[in-house]
This record gives C-alpha cells, sequence and structure tokens, in this order.
C-alpha cells in the first residue's frame, strides 16, 4: 500500500469517526467577498498575536510563583538566569503590546468601513467586550510582575474604583484583596489574569468567530451603496453567489503573511529589549517611588492628572462607563445607511479625533510635566552667578525649599510650574513676594514657610533672574 | 445537541397531550435540578472569592521604635507590619507612615497614600511639604493641601506612646470617596 493511499484511507477514516476534517476544510474554504485584501488582517492578527499570548504565558508560568513574597524574586530569576527567559518575557510583553495595537487597528478598520452595522451588531458588540477584556489583560500584566510599580498600580486601581458611587469602598476592597496590598492581592490577580479573562476571551473570541462565520466577511464598502436591513441578506448572497472566493487559501496567505512578519517583529523587540524592566521590590513602606503605567495605558496617566479637581467622578467612573456604553450602542442605533467612509465623514473624524486624543496624552504622559522633579540638583554656580550674599543664599533655598522640584531654572528643575529662568523680566519684587507668600492653584503658600531674610534671599535670587543678565 | 428547553423537541411523531405535559414537566425538572446542582457550587464559591468583604480586620498597634529615637520637630517615614498579614506576604506585608514628633510627648502620624490617587508622598524636610510623584499633589506640613488635584487632607493613624515605645494603629489604605 503506497503512503497516499494510507494516507486516504486513515483521513477517511477519522472523518468517517469524527467528522472533524470535512467541517474544518469546509469552513476553511468558506466563500468571502473577492475584493476583502490587506484591510482585513488586523482581526486575525489580534487572533495571533492572543495565541502568542496564551504560549508563552503557559512557558511564564512554568517558572512563575504567584504569591506576593516570591513573584519579584521568579521575574528576576526568569529575567536574569533561566535560558531564554529574557526573550520570553520580551515576547510576553511584546506580544501583549502588538494584541493592544491589533484590537485598535481592527476595531479602527471596522469602524471605518461600517462594517458593523445590519446584520453584524453582534460583531461589533462582541469585539468591544474583547477590547475591554484585553485591557483589563495588559493592566493585571502589568500587576504580575510584583514590583513596587504593580504595587502602586493596585493602589490607584482601587482608589479609581473607590469613586463609584455607592459600591467604591466595595470595589476598592476587591481589588486590594483586603484592607492593604498583601499576600492575598497578587494571588487574586493571577487567577483573574491567567484564568478567569483567558476563559471570557476564548468564549468571546469563538462567538465573534461564529458571528462572522454566520454573517459572512463584510465585503468592502462602496459610496452610494447604503445598507438596507431589507435587502442586505440577500444582496451578500448574491455577491458570494456570484464573486466569492474561498477563504482558505485565496484570502488567507495575506492572514498568515501579515501574522509572520508581526511574531518576527515581536521577537525581534524581544531579542534585542527583553521584558520591561523590574523595579525596586514590592515593599509599600518604600515612600521613594513614581509609579507609572505601561505604554498602552501611559495616556490615561495623563487623563488621571488632568482631570479638574472635583471632576475625579465624572472621569474615573462615568466617563468610562459612557464611553462603553456608546461603543456597545453603536452598531444597534447606526444599524443601516452608508457604509463608505467616504459618505461618513464624521466616522473619519471620530477615528481622527480620538487617535490624536490619544497621542496627545501619551506623550503629556512620558512628559509628565505636572510630577515634581524630585531629582533636581542644587542648582550649579555659573547658573547662579554669585558664590555668597543673597542671591547666592535665594538659590539654595531655591533648591531646598522645594521650589526647583515644580520650576525650571536654566537647565534644571521641574515643569509642574513656570519657567522661572527670566522671572525678573516680568514680575516685579513685590508681585514676587505676593506671589510666594501666597500661592496659588497649584503652587504652595510659602508665607509661614519662610522668615522675612528667607524671602529677602529668595526675591533677591528671583530678580536676578534675567533673560540679559549684565 | 439543543439544550432542554420549555416547549418538547419535535419527535416527527404526534405527541397526546399527556405525552406534551410530560415533557414539559421533565423540561422543567431539569433546569430546576440543574439550577439548584449550579447554586450548590456556586454559593460557596462566591463566598470563597469575596471573602475579603466579611468581617473587618482586628486593627492592632504596632510599635515603629523607642520614644527617644524620634527627634522634636523631625517628621520621618517609619516601617510597620499590617494588622494580620498572610504568611506569604512577604515584603507586600508591610505599611508605611510619615511620623512627626511634634513635642516631649505628642505624636502625628500621616497615611503616605495621597489622597488623589493613593500614590506615596515624599516629605521634603527643608520645604516643610509633602509631595505627591504621581499627579503633581502638595500638602502643608500639617496635612492640608497646599496644591494640585488632592480633594483632602493627608489622613492621620491613631499614635500613642506606650512602654517607651511609640505605636501606631494599623489601617486600611485610605480610599477616597
Amino acid at each position: 500500500m503506497s503512503l497516499k493511499r494510507i494516507y486516504h484511507r486513515v483521513l477517511a477514516w477519522v472523518e468517517d469517526r469524527t467528522g472533524l476534517p470535512g467541517m474544518i476544510g469546509r469552513t476553511a474554504r468558506h466563500l468571502v467577498p473577492p475584493d476583502a485584501k490587506w484591510w482585513y488582517v488586523f482581526g486575525s492578527a489580534t487572533l495571533c498575536a492572543f495565541m502568542i499570548q496564551v504560549v508563552t504565558g503557559v512557558a511564564l508560568a512554568f517558572a512563575y510563583i504567584p504569591s506576593a513574597s516570591e513573584a519579584y524574586s521568579t521575574l528576576h530569576f526568569i529575567s536574569d538566569q533561566a535560558p531564554f527567559g529574557h526573550f520570553l518575557r520580551g515576547l510576553h510583553y511584546y506580544g501583549a503590546s502588538a494584541m493592544v495595537l491589533m484590537v485598535g487597528l481592527h476595531m479602527a478598520q471596522v469602524f471605518l468601513a461600517g462594517s458593523y452595522k445590519f446584520p453584524r451588531e453582534l460583531n461589533w458588540a462582541t469585539g468591544v467586550l474583547l477590547l475591554g477584556f484585553t485591557l483589563v489583560m495588559g493592566f493585571t500584566g502589568q500587576l504580575l510582575r510584583g514590583d513596587q510599580n504593580a504595587v502602586w498600580t493596585v493602589v490607584v486601581a482601587a482608589e479609581q474604583a473607590g469613586r463609584a458611587p455607592f459600591i467604591g469602598q466595595w470595589l476598592a476592597h476587591f481589588i486590594l484583596g483586603g484592607d492593604t496590598v498583601g499576600g492575598a492581592t497578587f494571588t487574586r490577580f493571577f487567577a483573574i489574569h491567567v484564568f478567569i479573562m483567558p476563559g471570557f476571551i476564548f468564549a468571546f473570541v469563538g462567538l465573534h468567530l461564529w458571528l462572522v462565520l454566520r454573517h459572512g466577511i463584510s465585503e468592502p464598502p462602496v459610496a452610494g451603496k447604503p445598507v438596507d436591513p431589507k435587502t442586505y441578506r440577500a444582496e451578500y448572497k448574491e455577491l458570494i453567489k456570484k464573486k466569492g472566493k474561498p477563504f482558505w487559501p485565496d484570502s488567507a496567505w495575506r492572514d498568515v503573511v501579515f501574522c509572520v512578519a508581526m511574531i518576527a517583529v515581536i521577537a525581534a523587540l524581544a531579542l534585542i529589549y527583553g521584558g520591561p524592566p523590574l523595579g525596586k521590590p514590592p515593599d509599600p513602606s518604600i515612600t521613594t517611588a513614581s509609579p507609572r503605567p505601561d505604554w498602552y495605558l501611559m495616556w490615561y496617566f495623563a487623563v488621571l492628572a488632568l482631570m479638574p479637581p472635583g471632576t475625579e467622578q465624572y472621569f474615573l467612573v462615568f466617563g468610562p462607563l459612557i464611553v462603553g456604553i456608546i461603543l456597545i450602542a453603536l452598531p444597534f442605533v447606526f444599524n443601516r445607511g452608508e457604509r463608505s467612509p467616504r459618505r461618513r465623514p464624521w466616522a473619519i473624524a471620530v477615528v481622527v479625533m480620538t487617535v490624536v486624543m490619544i497621542a496627545t496624552m501619551w506623550v503629556a504622559a512620558v512628559k509628565s510635566p505636572w510630577s515634581p522633579n524630585f531629582n533636581a540638583q542644587p542648582l550649579s554656580a555659573s547658573v547662579v552667578g554669585a558664590t555668597n550674599g543673597p542671591v547666592f543664599i535665594g538659590a539654595q533655598l531655591f533648591h531646598d525649599k522645594g521650589c526647583l522640584n515644580c520650576h525650571w531654572i536654566a537647565n534644571d528643575g521641574g515643569r509642574r510650574g513656570p519657567d522661572l529662568t527670566a522671572v525678573a523680566d516680568r514680575l516685579s519684587k513685590n508681585q514676587m513676594i505676593l506671589k510666594i507668600a501666597n500661592g496659588g492653584v497649584n503652587m504652595p503658600a510659602y508665607a509661614a514657610n519662610l522668615t522675612p531674610a528667607e524671602m529677602d534671599a529668595l526675591v533677591a535670587f528671583l530678580q536676578s533672574r534675567k533673560s540679559q543678565r549684565p | 445537541m439543543k439544550e432542554p428547553n420549555t416547549e418538547p423537541a419535535s419527535t416527527g411523531c404526534p405527541s397526546s397531550p399527556a405525552e406534551l405535559s410530560r415533557r414539559r414537566f421533565l423540561a422543567r425538572l431539569s433546569l430546576a435540578v440543574g439550577g439548584a446542582g449550579a447554586l450548590i457550587v456556586t454559593v460557596p464559591l462566591m463566598g470563597f472569592i469575596l471573602a475579603p468583604f466579611f468581617g473587618r480586620k482586628q486593627e492592632v498597634w504596632r510599635s515603629v521604635g523607642k520614644i527617644e529615637s524620634f527627634k522634636i520637630g523631625e517628621t520621618t517615614a517609619v516601617q510597620y507590619e499590617d494588622a494580620s498579614p498572610l504568611p506569604w506576604a512577604g515584603v507586600t506585608a508591610r505599611s508605611a507612615a510619615w511620623l512627626r514628633r511634634v513635642n516631649a510627648d505628642t505624636f502625628i502620624a500621616f497615611s503616605i497614600n495621597c489622597t488623589h490617587l493613593g500614590c506615596p508622598v515624599r516629605w521634603l524636610a527643608e520645604a516643610n511639604l509633602f509631595m505627591c510623584p504621581c499627579h503633581g499633589g502638595v500638602y502643608y506640613e500639617d496635612g492640608t493641601v497646599a496644591a494640585g488635584p488632592p480633594p483632602l487632607p493627608l489622613p492621620r493613624y491613631p499614635v500613642r506612646v506606650k512602654d517607651g515605645d511609640v505605636q501606631i494603629q494599623t489601617a486600611p489604605i485610605p480610599i477616597t470617596k
């Protein structure tokens, strides 16, 4: 019996007993619109990134101990000692980054092409839930690193949840796993990150794909050809019957090429940079900390810093809630009409504004000018321009009293307050005294904090800050 | 294939009214018994997961140092252990407070958690200010808000002096409402 015949007999037997090869074949070769080209790769790329996360996550779990006392040291072991550990952590991190990025691109593409309209409302709604799950995965994953940043991220998350009306304190307790960060915090986030959320993602990816098969991949939009729920299904059926091409391999090859290219980029980044650096140990009693989220939530850090005081509840609780409701409701409210972005300028505007907003917030967060600069060094003699006398003493006070933490002078300081390099150009002596003594919205009042002699020296120093020094 | 539902599945043969009501009864019975089975498993499971909310931990007093180790007028970070840490909590069982000796026998303990979003504030001894590294909150030496987004003054923890030891009472992380 030739090998080929054996193969066919085995296949026939498996088909007879399971029915799977035929089913998989029919599914893979289901007909798709002919012009579904490179724009359609982001969904499968998201799935591909998710699969990378599953396999690298499982591999990491071979060494990771989800305990508050051990997580941090196992992370160090994985990064510094385990063969391929550095690379593996990098894969998991850049895989997560790719997944967030691809979810975003997929969503933007589907939105711009109007593919969420009838009859694919639930394709979109399940996709929105998957976006939420992905962000929860990113957030909880950052916590499982178990370093100092993780501890403060949990606290910041609990404080945000605490602003919710009625259930806030309850939610905050749920996130902390008790009254404080401790032994219970990490095991709970481990269960959420490794079992609950992946379970949800598997289930909803299954549902999402089932819906894609049920309604077919949407045809590229044509301007002037609106969706009418009465006729759409018949039109789509007609199109597929006439021009449809089998998904495998006519369309799938692009997905494969794009996914492999994405994996190559992820692997290259992982090889070069490895996983994200680990911070200090997860000791909540170390007060020198500057918690920052991972890049994909960095823009949100700016939202937290820039929301006006008193509006926290709207930004932290109602804002995300409203965004979620709008996203889910979108296809049910606008389920018909034009699909082409050429006829939907507002759709383009929404995407552009979202991207611009996130990018701006992101840049602001990276600079984070609102954070005091705790590393500001005393000003150098060349900047001060004096080695004794009131100007010299004033310069010392400017550092010691914390002014330099928030104000920039010449080449050092913080960015919270105005740049004072040439403040004497714009403020008189009396104006300065008033400002320093009384403070402002974002400046402490120093009246009780400076002796009259200190105030004089400080103002003498500031009066010497001119753009054209004599 | 399908889950049993309240309508009898079509079998292709005509059903007598008795058969119909028997089917309906069996379907409802299955759902009710199945639901009861699910409850038996999920109720204790939810209780286990939500355990942190049941019963407040007993707060305890923790010694943070001998009274003579604190100088009058100085504010220092002190570390102590949470009320009842789990055995595997490791360093996460620690908490900190900013402790100031006001005079011979008066101490104030400030929370290190900013009331804005909980980041750890730092005491700047020369400037007499607490500053937050996250979003720029600043507090005066008495804990009142000096600048930035914090909505409330820094919370204080109970402190006492007992047998020459300064003791702080453990507390939950203060969550701003």
